[in-house]
């Protein structure tokens, strides 16, 4: 039965890695760029919902709405700044521009709001404390519930957009091929603006249950953004379903793994991810095929 | 035309760099133990901003996950001292340990490509500090001191730990130096150009990628031995920690991605911005990331790839030069 709990907390655990982790699948599927400063957008999210409960004493989750449009602006403003022009040198530049970026990002944080850890668990009201006892040894949290609700709808919504709007058609051509998009008129740069954009206002959703679930301070975001990157590439990058099945398997691997020794916890994520490395690349498919 | 390698400068400034390090040899014998401890801390700034510059300048491998062989050789030494080894033979045994622990990683990582080796090798390095952590025998993550070096006068300690650090950094960057002039370095250098294109010539772009991970991980490892003897206490938390990359990159691209000379200048440039704002601080590394990702943008090429572009300069040269040969020599 602790089998069954684990692997119930373990999706509802990778649930908000799925969340975390969406933002990153979509620009990657879109510029083929990863941003280091991932993990920490989310927690500026985090600070920002944070910053508007502290001063309004509102609940995060209406927090977060007045905070999306500040996200979504900085999405266009990253974009237009430093993404932009890091995508026309090689591709190590956009990597090397956000990982200062990154160190940015943190360290402005710790002057504005000390290394103190914070939470919004308490602001949440009674969704961070109900749950439901289902038998003896399995509970359901109402937030693991809400979380994983969320997570398949923003996933749905994205297959929605992508697949049935003329600005989700225009996103799949860039992403096939910019230059080809181009001459059939579409923006790239807009569309790549329209991108990040998105892809900050999730992350910052991706704080927002960083917050209200555990606890974070300035320098969480390269933990979240390792999470975030390991359930893309353990899902398959580029694929959109696969980040939430890959972020379930991560948060399923490391409930599990917590199960044998709490201190295993982060460790069989990690595992698992570098499996998957190397099982995809490990030259594994490739004596499969010369054996045959 | 003529191809050459050397100019009147660069023979100079070589043998300059060859002077100075002899010079640096007498520095214990000079200066006081504060002094010579920060000189061992700028020679392992130069070592590891020449080691990562040879896994990115050289090989397009961008790595955030170099301390994992700084920590093996921190606590590498931790552990040989703890079996009875005396402390400096145990340093160079965790040495030889990171860089031999180097090759089995890069079967893995190096079949990986930007992003997924940047990150992967972050989370091999978050791997390899979880296992140290779980030791009880290597202070299970609380820290652990260095006591084996107590057993030397503090002068003695700080001389010795020196003179290690500068065979240390004088090994590796000859090695690289040699390594960049061979007929291998030109292939090195032609993917450093052109990843695709040195391929479709025949170079072996995965084993030549190898010879340059394995040569970064001994060296990475070799500055984690140093920074353990430097600072006598190691814990998970700082030498496993990716501020270590976050250094390498700023230092590398403000002195010069893909260049011999500019890692140095940018370790010096670290080195001055660390004794002048000593307090360090949250402003110190705002300061830090902005710049990097400006040089990133702005100047790719880095404060010393700039002035080899603009002036022709070479003061340690790697690679050839075309020079018009004079009218006589022509007819001659």
């Amino acid at each position: 039965m602790t089998i069954v709990n684990a692997v119930v907390q373990g999706i509802f655990l990778g649930a908000f890695y799925a969340v975390l982790a969406c933002g990153l699948s979509i620009m990657f599927g879109v510029m083929r760029i990863i941003n280091l400063a991932h993990g920490d957008v989310a927690v500026l999210g985090a600070y920002v919902v944070f910053v508007i409960v502290d001063s309004t004493g509102m609940s995060p989750f209406v927090a977060f709405v007045v905070a999306l449009p500040v996200m979504i602006v900085l999405g266009y403003v990253l974009q237009l700044t430093i993404l932009e022009r890091s995508l026309k040198s090689g591709i190590l530049t956009p990597l090397l521009a956000t990982f200062g970026l990154s160190i940015v990002i943190q360290n402005l944080l710790l002057i504005k709001f000390s290394p103190d850890v914070r939470s919004l668990g308490g602001n949440a009201g009674a969704v961070t404390t109900s749950s439901w006892q289902v038998t003896s040894g399995l509970s359901v949290s109402a937030l693991g519930l809400v979380i994983l609700v969320v997570a398949v709808l923003l996933f749905g919504a994205l297959q929605l957009f992508l697949s049935r709007t003329p600005a989700g058609w225009k996103m799949r051509a860039t992403a096939e091929d910019a230059d080809a998009a181009e001459l059939v008129g579409i923006n790239s740069r807009d569309v790549y603006a329209r991108a990040t954009a998105l892809a900050v206002a999730i992350a910052a959703l991706g704080g927002l249950f960083l917050a209200i679930r555990s606890v974070f301070d300035p320098l969480s975001g390269p933990t979240q953004l390792i999470f975030a990157f390991e359930a893309v590439v353990i899902g398959g990058m580029g694929s959109l379903w696969g980040t939430l099945l890959g972020g379930l398997a991560l948060g399923v691997a490391q409930t599990v793994g917590a199960q044998i020794n709490p201190e295993y916890s982060v460790l069989t994520g990690h595992l698992l991810f570098l499996a998957v490395l190397i099982v995809r690349y490990g030259g594994v498919r490739v004596s499969l095929r010369t054996a045959r | 035309m003529r191809v050459r390698r050397w100019t009147r400068t660069s023979k100079g400034f070589t043998g300059a760099t060859i002077a100075i390090a002899i010079l640096l040899a007498t520095v214990p014998l000079v200066f006081d133990p504060n002094v010579v401890q920060k000189l061992t801390n700028l020679l392992i700034l130069v070592l590891l901003a020449s080691m990562w510059n040879a896994l990115a300048g050289y090989g397009g491998l961008l790595s955030v996950g170099q301390q994992a062989f700084i920590g093996i050789g921190a606590y590498g030494t931790v552990f040989f001292a703890g079996f009875g080894v005396s402390p400096y033979p145990a340093m160079v045994l965790a040495t030889l340990v990171a860089g031999l622990i180097s090759i089995p990683i890069s079967f893995l990582a190096l079949r990986l490509r930007a992003a997924q080796f940047a990150i992967g090798m972050w989370v091999i390095a978050e791997v390899i500090s979880i296992f140290v952590r779980l030791d009880q025998n290597l202070g299970a993550g609380t820290g652990i001191s260095l006591i084996q070096l107590n057993q030397y006068a503090p002068n003695f300690r700080q001389a010795y730990t020196f003179w290690l650090a500068l065979a240390f950094t004088v090994i590796f960057l000859a090695a690289l130096f040699v390594l960049l002039r061979s007929p291998l370095g030109l292939s090195l250098q032609a993917i450093r150009d052109d990843e695709d294109a040195a391929r479709s010539l025949g170079v072996r772009v995965a084993s030549r990628k190898r010879l340059l991970f394995v040569l970064a991980g001994f060296g990475c490892g070799a500055a984690g031995v140093l920074i353990g003897a430097n600072t006598l206490f190691i814990e998970t938390g700082s030498i496993f920690s990716v501020q270590w990359s976050a250094y390498m990159i700023f230092m590398v691209l403000v002195g010069g991605l893909g260049t011999f000379e500019g890692p140095i200048l940018g370790a010096i440039l670290l080195f001055g911005i660390q004794t002048t704002f000593t307090q360090g601080g949250p402003w110190y590394l705002v300061g830090l990331g902005a710049t990097a990702t400006l040089f990133a943008l702005a100047l790719p090429r880095g404060i010393w790839g700039t002035i080899e572009e603009r002036l022709g300069l070479r003061l340690l040269p790697v690679g050839y030069r075309v020079v018009e040969m004079k009218r006589e020599e022509t007819t001659a």
